[in-house]
């Protein structure tokens, strides 16, 4: 076998036998699972229906709360101070006190509750006596309901990609975005996590000062690569366990409450159709679904765009990233890990390395309102800071000819700070008790082997 | 030869480390590789091992040219040692053996006669941060020879050993001697330089400054010292004593006297005999060489100057 292969095999063994190591492999599905199960778990839980008794001066709202299974209501007695006491006595969950008003149209009305009423209570009645009041006004300008109807209109875009073969294909910026940046997220925190793994490894070695014994064996370049590519298959095998564990999670509880899922799934296309087009107002998204066509054009749009996403484009270029970032990462967490003596040390050089990983991920808010600016395109070019950024960018379509030259230079930057890397790995292995500053690293690179 | 380097040079950007050092190492040999601390023999002993390469000179092993498929049958023991602590014993055994060329097979076989060999058969299973740095020792001079090599490189061996171990140690490097390895051996414990080694280097200051062979050095640095057995009156003695002699050192054994006398040179140590035999008797004579430690310190002071 050859060496580097026995290195990678020890990187890789010793790491995923660790406990933290299968600790972490079923922790991580279990949480992300359970973001995904817990809310539809709970709202299978029928809770005990809020009462809340209305004491309605104005005579107007009264009938039209209409309530749900969650939510009842029910008519106060009619003084103030009594429905105030009734409020404790009988258990209820809010006093809804409607005052005459002052002015013709009444507009205010005051929330009485033991604890601070929830937001979803307070909207409910809000918006059923804005309606209310709505209708009345309009009655008073002689309107008629049926036509202000007619008149409204929803105005919705689909954007459609048109390639240069004049190929139509529907997207949607949200979820062009929501798949960018969660894979640079991705992409960052493996950079960090594992990036970190190969310092200490390196540290860990120096300062057992096994490494002479391993170097009279092996090259150092040898054992830099094989401790890189052995925690490389470390976090590959982890995310793809944690891939596999948290789809069966998901897949196998879709399965067991079915039922339940379809309820909860009516509910969940509301809410992401509000969260799609957050300037709408709440009426207005009441109105859409209950205008059951448009709902079914915005699903049909949703599943149109999620069908448009070019998976390979995408899934090939997240693993050419999330890898050639690492690796070009990596090589300088390497170099960092051979030039100190403890981790304590590490500080002064991790920042030139942390710096661009952080501005990535910074900048990707901004980048991803602009994906095709001059800023976007000359950092999803930059090898230290395309990893990220390019992968905030092709969810959006980017030129081909955009993703080969970043590509190919994410390879360059890669050979070339592992170049520089192993020039100061080879050194500083053998360095100790010297505080080493970059003047020192700058003599390294230029060492004869 | 089994082992020879030719005028090697070694610059870093501040200071020379070698310059032209120069060594042969005979084949099944113990060579002692002396020098005080910073000399340069840590960068001779990497640049052995292709850690790291000279900038001048040439190597050669079995009188051709060192290759780098080499180190398969070099073992280097370094001063700084240590081992992975979380890994299990066996199985860092096996991997460090496995990157000396072994196969698992052979890695695991040879081993397991060395840990029964060491009494340490118990350990395999443990991690090594349950190990007494004795222990830890132990293994890493098991993983250093397991390869059998033609060459065994220690540095500093003995220390971190208790004397018991020091012995099992010091009779293993001579068994490994017989069996047909070349030794080269760091150190600055000089009492053991003078019990295993054939042949010794003194480095200072970058530069060989003796070399050869261990009877021969002693021969060299002699000064004409003897310690004399006699029965008699000291201070009488002492007042006749002729110019050409000198009393180092006035004993008293057992009843009879213990005399270190120099003898100054042109005269021979029949003189010596002759002046004493006259109006004493005489038990005994020997010659007094000089310790290793005397000639280092000489050796490195004259130099050093």
């Amino acid at each position: 076998m050859s060496k580097i292969s026995l290195i990678i095999q020890r990187e890789y063994l010793t790491r995923v036998k660790k406990r933290s190591f299968i600790l972490l492999t079923f922790l991580g599905p279990l949480l992300m699972a359970s973001i995904w199960i817990i809310p539809i778990y709970l709202s299978g839980f029928s809770e005990e229906a809020k009462v809340i008794s209305v004491l309605d001066e104005t005579g107007v709202f009264l009938d039209k709360f209409e309530g749900d299974e969650n939510l009842q209501f029910v008519e106060a007695v009619p003084q103030l101070k009594a429905a105030k006491e009734n409020l404790n006595k009988l258990d209820n969950y809010a006093l809804l006190y409607i005052p005459k008003p002052d002015l013709h149209v009444p507009n205010t009305a005051i929330l009485y509750s033991k604890n601070q009423a929830s937001l979803d209570v307070k909207n409910y009645i809000k918006g059923v006596m804005k309606k209310e009041i709505e209708a009345q006004k309009l009655a008073l300008h002689g309107i008629d309901p049926e036509t202000l109807l007619s008149i409204k209109t929803n105005v919705f875009i689909s954007s459609i990609k048109v390639d240069d073969s004049g190929n139509e294909e529907k997207n949607s910026t949200e979820i062009s975005m929501a798949v960018g940046m969660f894979s640079s997220i991705l992409i960052y925190f493996f950079i960090f996590l594992f990036g970190a793994q190969v310092m200490r490894g390196v540290i860990e070695e120096k300062t057992s000062r096994i490494i002479e014994v391993v170097i009279s064996s092996v090259k150092p370049f040898q054992l830099m690569m094989g401790k890189i590519l052995g925690i490389a298959l470390v976090g590959f095998t982890q995310f793809m366990l944690w891939v596999l564990l948290t789809s069966t999670l998901v897949f196998g509880f879709q399965y067991a409450y079915q039922d339940e899922l379809k309820a909860f799934q009516k509910g969940q296309i509301i809410e992401t159709s509000q969260g799609l087009f957050p300037d709408a107002p709440v009426e207005t998204i009441m109105d859409e679904t209950a205008d059951t066509q448009q709902q079914d054009e915005n699903i049909g749009f949703f599943i149109d765009a999620l069908l448009a996403i070019d998976y390979p484009v995408i899934l090939g270029a997240f693993l050419f990233y999330f890898l050639g970032g690492y690796l070009l990462y990596a090589a300088l967490f390497a170099a960092v890990g051979s030039a100190v003596d403890s981790e304590a040390d590490t500080h002064q050089f991790m920042m030139p390395i942390t710096i661009p990983l952080i501005l990535s991920i910074v900048m990707a808010q901004f980048i991803i309102t602009n994906p095709h600016g001059s800023v976007a395109f000359w950092m999803s070019m930059f090898p230290l800071t395309s990893p990220i950024i390019m992968m905030i960018r092709i969810p959006f379509g980017v030129p081909y000819w955009q993703i080969l030259t970043s590509g190919l230079l994410l390879i360059i930057g890669f050979i070339f700070t592992t170049w520089v890397a192993a020039k100061i790995y080879r050194t500083g292995i053998l360095m100790y008790g010297k505080k080493v500053n970059y003047r020192e690293l700058w003599k390294w690179l230029f060492y004869k082997t | 030869m089994l082992f020879e380097s030719k005028n090697i040079v070694k610059r870093y950007a501040a200071h020379t480390a070698l310059d032209g050092v120069s060594i042969a190492v005979p084949e099944q040999s113990i060579f002692g590789l002396l020098g005080p601390n910073g000399a340069g023999k840590t960068t001779l002993i990497r640049i052995i091992n292709q850690i790291i390469g000279p900038d001048e000179g040439e190597l050669f092993f079995e009188g051709r040219k060192l290759q780098p498929t080499d180190i398969y049958r070099i073992g280097y023991l370094p001063e700084e040692r240590g081992l992975y602590k979380k890994m299990k014993v066996g199985e860092q055994a096996i991997y460090l053996s496995q990157l000396k060329g072994l196969s698992r097979a052979d890695a695991i076989r040879e081993l397991k006669i060395w840990f029964e060999k060491f009494d340490i058969g118990d350990w395999w299973d443990k991690k090594v941060e349950e190990l007494s740095k004795g222990m830890q020792q132990k293994i890493q001079f098991i993983v250093t020879i397991i390869h059998k090599p033609k060459l065994l490189i220690f540095d500093e061996p003995f220390s971190g050993f208790d004397p018991i171990n020091v012995h099992l140690l010091k009779q293993e490097i001579l068994n490994l001697k017989n069996e047909g390895a070349s030794i080269i051996f760091s150190t600055h414990n000089m009492a053991s330089v003078e019990e295993i080694c054939d042949h010794i280097s003194l480095i200072n200051q970058s530069k060989t400054i003796l070399e050869g062979e261990v009877e021969s050095i002693k021969n060299r640095f002699k000064d004409n010292i003897y310690e004399v057995e006699w029965l008699g009156d000291k201070e009488k003695m002492k007042s006749n004593l002729p110019v050409f002699l000198n009393i180092l050192d006035q004993g008293h054994s057992n009843g009879s006297n213990k005399t270190k006398f120099q003898i100054e040179k042109g005269s021979k140590p029949n003189d010596l005999m002759k002046f004493l035999m006259k109006d004493y008797d005489v038990l005994g004579l020997k010659e007094i060489l000089p310790s290793m430690d005397e000639i280092f310190i000489q050796s490195v002071n004259a130099s050093s100057k």
